[in-house]
């Protein structure tokens, strides 16, 4: 490099986002909606009502659909780590290889064994054991989320390691830090967690338009009973794992929280920004107030944040020119550090090859005192540290709001339907019916705060996004993001006409094995 | 493993006309992403530019002792 173009890191960045987003399109169906079709299998292994069954088979169906349509889409994801993020995938090799490879293993026997049986297997095995093998399923899927969320929990917040600058690695020294961190074991919650509301969106929308077409009145309400349970626990579960992410959050990568918050200026007492317009799209510095207009809750922030209504909460000023009075390390002496890091890397090489064993310890003993900074060493400017804010703000509150918005439909549908009102009011369920992309564009949005919010980093502080590419030319990144675009546009096409058939088949013709 | 077998044996056997399509789109999709994608598109850059670990390392070395633009 000196200098690997900006357009190459951007349309890198972009082609990365645009496969991670499509992919997760297919996924979160399949995490919440295997454990659906599992609560409506074993509610018909209980009763032996034969209800229940053609419910199951239906929603199996769907569930069918969606996992053989969205089945190896991340495989792209891994294709990309190999050609556009050559860098970063050496770097990670080594705490990557671990985790991906225990879900390659358990995802392939769990999945391809047990899924043969939940699909093919209704006539040749007992209830019980068919009944087992969904739930192993629905294990299965989320099982193999948990690895590839644990690798994403450690590009958030890398421990359990130490880098090796002989082989240019990081190399895992405790398994047990990386899979338990505590950024990892939040972002797993609320990750497959949002899978579940947007599974159980799913059954409540589509149950809901068979009510307003006047059709399988009994299939859609038991349907929505199940789902809409199984959404408003989750719903709340999310409210509760959000909280412990916002935590992680301001003690991990506090200047993503300040973005989220669109906060320039650090305080006491910080209020919760319930609503919000930001004056300026992108950080200015120095600036009083980012805000058009605002409604806040007070001391909420400080709360959320560090679990104390009166406690500073840094914003993005204090951030990147410091505050002594906080002891918060301005952005430039961690600039400083890392550019201090990376001579001390380059020197005991140098030293090494020319078997100079002095320098050699002196220059590692310099490169692990400062290796906390080493990624601030490649950045230009203090101001850099600091993410889209507009772009992370409003993903942020309007991801917060869905979240709300959802707890209170699955409680109005569960009131409705229990006081057998709901089928009278079609306000509610053409509310239910839209909600179904409104759960895909929260589960999004969650991931764009997550991704977007982090950036400068591939690995935060340690590897920023321009220093983890490939040296490609940006025709060849342009080409293959068309060709992704193309390829998932024609398999979401497929999904939706596919789905939409089945739906409109309806239970009785529609449940049929895959 | 062997009543599994029978059971997708069994099962493609009598696959309905849905499972048919979706089978089909899954190894058209494998075989867009596997041999055409993979295998034109997508060469492990490291891989393919060089010969062993040791060239590999040193180049990744170099690159982060560049203090190069990063934004």
């Amino acid at each position: 490099m000196t200098g690997i173009e900006d357009s190459l890191v951007d349309w890198s960045r972009a082609q990365f986002a645009l496969t991670a987003m499509y992919h997760w399109i297919f996924v979160p169906l399949t995490l919440g909606l295997s454990f659906i079709v599992a609560i409506m299998e074993t509610l018909y292994v209980k009763t032996g009502d034969e209800e229940w069954k053609r419910i199951t088979k239906f929603w199996m169906t769907l569930f069918g659909i969606n996992f053989a349509i969205g089945v190896s889409t991340g495989i792209i994801l891994e294709f990309e780590f190999g050609t556009n993020w050559s860098n970063y995938s050496w770097i990670v090799g080594d705490i990557f290889g671990a985790p991906l490879a225990v879900e390659g293993i358990l995802a392939f026997f769990l999945e391809s064994t047990f899924i043969a049986i939940m699909f093919f297997g209704w006539k040749k095995v007992s209830k019980k054991t068919h009944l087992l093998s969904t739930w192993l399923v629905a294990f299965g899927s989320n099982l193999s989320a948990l690895w590839i969320l644990v690798a994403n929990g450690w590009m958030q917040f890398p421990t359990g390691m130490k880098f090796n600058p002989d082989t240019a690695r990081s190399e895992m020294v405790n398994f047990f830090d990386v899979l338990l961190s505590p950024v990892a074991i939040n972002k797993f919650l609320h990750t497959i967690s949002s899978g579940y509301v947007v599974a159980s969106l799913f059954v409540v929308g589509i149950s809901s338009w068979y009510i307003l077409k006047k059709r399988e009145f009994l299939f859609a309400k038991k349907s929505i009973v199940v789902a809409a349970v199984f959404g408003l626990i989750s719903s709340i579960f999310i409210a509760l794992t959000g909280d412990g992410s916002a935590y992680e959050v301001a003690q991990k990568q506090p200047v993503k929280l300040a973005a989220m918050e669109g906060l320039y200026n650090g305080k006491t007492n910080a209020g919760l920004v319930a609503v919000g317009v930001l004056k300026d799209n992108k950080y200015k510095v120095p600036d009083e107030e980012n805000y058009l207009f605002k409604i806040e809750i007070p001391n909420m922030l400080s709360l959320l944040g560090y679990r104390d209504a009166s406690a500073f909460v840094p914003g993005m000023n204090d951030l990147i020119y410091g505050n002594e009075e906080q002891k918060i390390e301005s952005t430039a002496s961690k600039i400083e550090k890392g550019k201090i890091a990376i001579t001390a890397l380059a020197a005991y090489k140098k030293a090494k090859s020319e078997k100079n064993i002095e320098v050699q310890d002196a220059s590692l003993k310099e490169f692990r005192e400062y290796f906390k900074y080493f990624g601030y060493g490649y950045l230009n400017k203090p101001e850099d540290i600091i993410p889209p804010v507009s772009l992370t703000f409003y993903s942020f509150h309007l991801m917060v709001m869905l979240g709300f918005f959802f707890i209170l439909l699955f409680f109005v549908v569960l009131f409705l339907i229990f006081k057998n009102k709901l089928e009278k009011n079609k306000l509610i369920l053409r509310v239910a019916l839209w909600s179904i992309p409104l759960g895909y564009l929260a589960s999004h949005l969650g991931w764009v705060v997550a991704e977007v919010g982090r950036q400068p980093w591939a690995i935060q502080d340690l590897l920023p996004v321009g220093k983890a590419t490939s040296h490609l030319s940006t025709g060849t990144v342009q080409t293959t993001f068309w060709l992704f675009a193309i390829l998932f546009t024609v398999l979401l096409i497929a999904e939706i006409t596919i789905m939409t058939k089945q739906i409109k088949a309806g239970p009785m013709k529609g449940g049929q094995n895959v | 493993m062997r009543k599994i077998f029978n059971i997708y044996i069994d099962g493609f056997r009598n696959i309905t006309k849905l499972g048919k399509k979706l089978w089909i789109l899954i190894f058209i999709k494998l075989f867009i992403m596997f041999v055409i994608l993979k295998m034109f598109f997508f060469p492990n850059f490291l891989k393919t530019n060089f010969d062993t670990d040791k060239e590999r390392e040193t180049y990744v070395i170099k690159n982060l002792t560049d203090q190069g633009n990063a934004d």
